[in-house]
């Protein structure tokens, strides 16, 4: 029998707001345990919630990016839970009615096919503090409790783990893009639960759905759905579906490569949703619905327009939008009115295969945008040879000049594109050599070749190299 | 007791003088009104209710489970006192969490009656309303989220009265239903309950539900002619004391010139049913952060769900146990919409049935409970007590404001307390016709 994997994803992005959502403690790092705190994030008695007006903005801007409907009307809930990490033992999010519904985004997959995924609904809630275990004992703290959180989830409507992954890179790059989260995984501003379930293939109901919690590394995700697949396709072979998989939340175990169960079966959590009487429901206005409505231009976009406007290949557009801050070097280059063929060249393989070697990123090029793009500028005006502009680069990795007439100075590599000088050098070449001049001539069309190198030679690199064979064949012709 | 007016016009030796007079008079009482001599500011000193926090104090609600907790910050209402010649004085008695009519179950012991030590002084907000009442505070703060400023002081033959919901802050009370918690004077007259109220109320930005709305100083005019409701069929369930005192006092405030229109209402049953529906809910959840991890008192554990479990089972006592039962059940799911939707919509009806009312009249009269204090230990029955509350909590659901005044005595000498009830955001009306009233019945203590 075969199987088709069915696959809904919630992602929880922390917002990259100054203060918290419920209180103005500030959401930055802090030195010490429980120093971000106030009577409204430690849950004192008597402290009382009052929302932040940013969290709403850029859940806004979302929900306008994946073309969702923005509700006017929001409403939060208490969510209810023991939990030592979550002060007040509520959570408060959104339920009954979310700031974001019935939206979209579209994935890359690698045979360079776009799917369309549902998102379901994305909601403004309070993130936990961290419970921290030492030995026998456990501390507390809430320095991020109370931590904005924009809960975006997904329709059923992943079949694979490749589209899985594609769909929390399309996610990932548009809040980047909206800069509305740090969204680092490693660090858990961006966290993910994958819902996995199978069924025969042709069945139209759902399978039973198994949460997997928490999992930091789109490596991990993909390994975690693969595992989750195969227990669940096993237990049906084996006639133990009704009894192995049912509803439940697993973690990924990275030391084990295996999901684990959480939670027996018996405790389902009954989290009592009603509205939070402490906040009268979220009206946004007019003006701010027109203000979310502004959004910078998102990765589909810029793709389309880098293949329409710029005829850059597709393959290439994706690489570059992948991350905005390289979508926006490469903007940046373009400034100088370039060859957008030659800045993404420059940029996809010689500057990132440097940057892979360094262990650097985009953000931390030791190169600018505007630096490199002059030094492409000199390619096309003659002024330097593309092999002389790489030496150029090197140089500039490992130092501070920035200047490029001085580089290409100090290095010698300006390039000689006057017909005089390389036809100086050219006779000079032909007269030394005469006995070869005479075989070239009865046949010998290889000697070219040596021509060409011995001039160049002479002109210790810096001749351009298409005169000197222009001037070359005409010579000898 | 020097009235809260005539304090406020009295030197700061004078004050201290009289802060100190006062401790003693409360040392000596045995109402047991206060359960604390703390002090904070300077100036009049106002007796502050045990669930209302003042930066520095131990602030336990009367509640074991808040034993050793100190309340490191100021309640709005606290900061606003301090800044207007006033001092927080003392913490007062009352029922756990503010849930109860009688103070009995309160971490601190009973309260006592001033005027029959053998009866309760009512609840919450007892303590409060036992020392204005029994001359040993010039003015304490209470909070009302079904009647518990507006009964014991009707209990205690004092004014006490419930602001709008949203007129004055929340921020530091510590909740029992966020939706119908509202803080308010308790006071010797009608003018010191105007004056006190001026002071607290006001929009804070620290709480969402405070209503941000324009609000002048109150100016009370007792001779504006008003028309006040009486409802007809609420009457009958009270005592025949309650009833003479009642009919008594509309025939007063006809004397006075004001117009008296007969209304009826829908049975007070679902009154009761909607508010113990809506009050737990909210109260399971407010008091769910009391969990032993951070503050107040924690009992033994050796892992976390015990932690939670025996340090709210030592912490909490019966009533407060009963309620937040009652709420998480009221919200769990497949009762949910029985429950707490249904509630929701009859706090609806109850609103728009008050405001058909205002339609045609200024202020409604109404008792406050349907007798005179109980003895002590005299309620057994949660349900009974709960019933007791019939006349003040569709005021809560509502948001209304409301005043409560003493009018009479019965025949034991026990004081009776009827209130008025005003539209919402309509203060200046309640206590003009308040002041009309206090001056029609002649009430002497």
């Amino acid at each position: 029998m075969r199987f088709e994997t069915v696959i809904g994803l919630e992602v929880h992005v922390q917002l990259n707001t100054k203060s918290k959502i419920f209180c103005s403690c500030p959401t930055s790092f802090a030195e010490h345990q429980n120093t971000n705190t106030c009577p409204v994030c430690l849950a004192l008695p008597g402290a009382l919630p009052v929302l932040n007006l940013e969290a709403v903005k850029k859940a806004m801007l979302f929900g306008n990016a994946v073309n969702a409907t923005v509700n006017q009307k929001s409403i939060f809930n208490r969510k209810s839970y023991f939990y030592p990490d979550s002060p007040m033992a509520y959570q408060i999010s959104q339920f009954d009615i979310p700031i974001v519904e019935h939206g979209e985004l579209f994935v890359d997959l690698e045979d360079g096919s776009s799917k369309r995924i549902g998102i379901t609904r994305a909601h403004l809630e309070a993130d936990a503090g961290k419970n921290i275990h030492d030995g026998s004992i456990s501390k507390v703290d809430l320095n991020r409790a109370g931590t904005p959180l924009l809960e975006i989830v997904s329709e059923p409507e992943m079949r694979s783990s490749e589209e899985a992954v594609a769909y929390l890179r399309k996610l990932h790059s548009i809040v980047r893009y909206l800069d509305i989260s740090d969204a680092n995984m490693q660090e858990g501003s961006f966290r993910c639960d994958v819902n996995v379930s199978i069924r025969p293939e042709g069945q139209e109901e759902f399978g039973t759905r198994v949460e997997i919690k928490n999992i930091n590394s789109f490596r991990f995700v993909a390994a975690a759905i693969a595992y989750e697949v195969a227990r669940q396709t096993e237990a049906y072979e084996d006639g133990i579906y009704e009894s192995e998989v049912y509803q439940e939340t697993r973690l990924w175990d990275v030391a084990k490569n295996a999901t684990k169960s959480m939670r027996g079966k018996e405790d389902s959590a009954d989290y009592r949703y009603f509205p939070d009487p402490d906040l009268r429901p979220v009206l946004v206005s007019e003006e701010m619905m027109e203000e979310a409505k502004h959004i910078p231009e998102l990765p589909d976009a810029k793709v389309a327009r880098y293949i329409q406007e710029l005829g850059i290949k597709k393959d290439d557009a994706l690489v570059i939008t992948a991350l905005k801050e390289m979508a926006y070097y490469f903007e940046e280059m373009l400034k100088s009115n370039i060859n957008p063929k030659s800045a993404v060249t420059w940029l996809t393989s010689e500057l990132l295969g440097r940057l892979n070697k360094a262990g650097l990123d985009i953000t931390a090029s030791p190169v600018d945008a505007a630096t490199i793009a002059t030094l492409i500028s000199k390619i096309e005006s003659d002024a330097v040879s593309g092999k002389g502009a790489k030496d150029v680069l090197d140089y500039m990795m490992e130092n501070d000049e920035r200047n490029i007439d001085t580089i290409i100075d100090k290095l010698g590599l300006a390039q000689v594109s006057d017909d005089g000088a390389i036809l100086a050098i050219i006779e000079a070449v032909l007269n030394d050599n005469q006995d070869k001049v005479n075989e070239y001539k009865s046949g010998k069309d290889k000697l070219f070749g040596f021509f060409v190198g011995e001039t160049m030679k002479r002109s210790k690199g810096s001749a351009n190299p298409a005169k000197v064979n222009a001037l070359l064949k005409e010579k000898l012709s | 007791m020097i009235t809260l007016k005539v304090a406020l016009t009295k030197t700061k030796e004078e004050l201290a003088e009289i802060k100190s007079e006062l401790e003693n008079l409360a040392k000596a009482s045995d109402l047991n009104a206060y359960i604390g001599f703390e002090n904070s500011g300077e100036g009049v000193p106002i007796l502050i209710k045990d669930n209302i926090q003042v930066n520095g104090w131990s602030v336990t609600s009367g509640s074991k489970i808040l034993q050793g907790y100190i309340a490191p910050y100021d309640a709005t209402v606290i900061t606003k006192l301090k800044s207007s010649g006033m001092m927080a004085f003392g913490r007062s008695n009352m029922d756990e969490f503010a849930m109860g009519s009688t103070t009995e179950s309160s971490f601190y012991g009973i309260t006592k009656n001033p005027y029959d030590i053998s009866r309760v002084p009512g609840g919450s907000s007892g303590g409060a309303a036992a020392a204005v009442g029994g001359g040993i505070a010039i003015a304490a703060l209470g909070s009302d989220t079904g009647g518990s400023i507006r009964q014991p002081a009707a209990y205690c033959g004092c004014v006490g009265m419930k602001p709008t919901y949203g007129r004055v802050s929340r921020y530091g009370l510590a909740a029992y239903a966020s939706s119908l918690d509202q803080i308010g004077p308790i006071t010797q007259n009608v003018e010191d309950a105007a004056i006190l109220y001026d002071i607290i109320k006001g929009h804070d930005p620290r709480d969402s539900t405070s209503a941000d709305i324009e609000d002048s100083k109150t100016v009370i005019n007792e001779n504006r002619k008003l028309t006040i409701a009486v409802i007809d069929n609420y009457i009958s369930e009270a005592s025949s004391d309650i009833q003479k005192a009642y009919s008594d006092t509309i025939k007063a405030l006809q004397d006075a010139g004001h117009t008296i229109v007969h209304k009826n209402m829908q049975n007070t049953k679902y009154d009761i049913a909607t508010y113990y529906i809506l009050a737990t809910a909210e109260a399971a959840t407010n008091l769910a952060r009391f969990d032993g991890v951070r503050y107040g008192r924690r009992a033994e554990a050796s892992n976390v769900s015990d932690l939670y479990y025996n340090t709210r089972s030592e912490g909490f006592g019966d009533e407060v146990k009963r309620r937040i039962l009652l709420g998480n059940f009221v919200l769990s799911s497949g009762y949910y919409d029985a429950y707490y939707l249904k509630a929701q919509r009859v706090r609806h009806l109850i609103r728009d049935e008050f405001n058909t009312i205002f339609n045609e009249a200024d202020l409604i009269l109404s008792p406050v409970a349907p007798s005179v204090a109980p003895k002590i230990g005299a309620v057994h029955d949660p349900l009974e007590m709960y019933k007791s509350d019939m006349y003040t909590i569709a005021i809560n659901l509502a948001g209304l404001p409301a005043l409560s005044l003493p009018v009479a005595k019965d025949s034991d000498g026990m004081p009776i307390g009827l209130q008025l009830i005003a539209k919402a955001f309509d203060e200046q009306t309640l206590f003009d016709g308040a002041a009309s009233m206090e001056k029609a019945v002649k009430y002497t203590k």
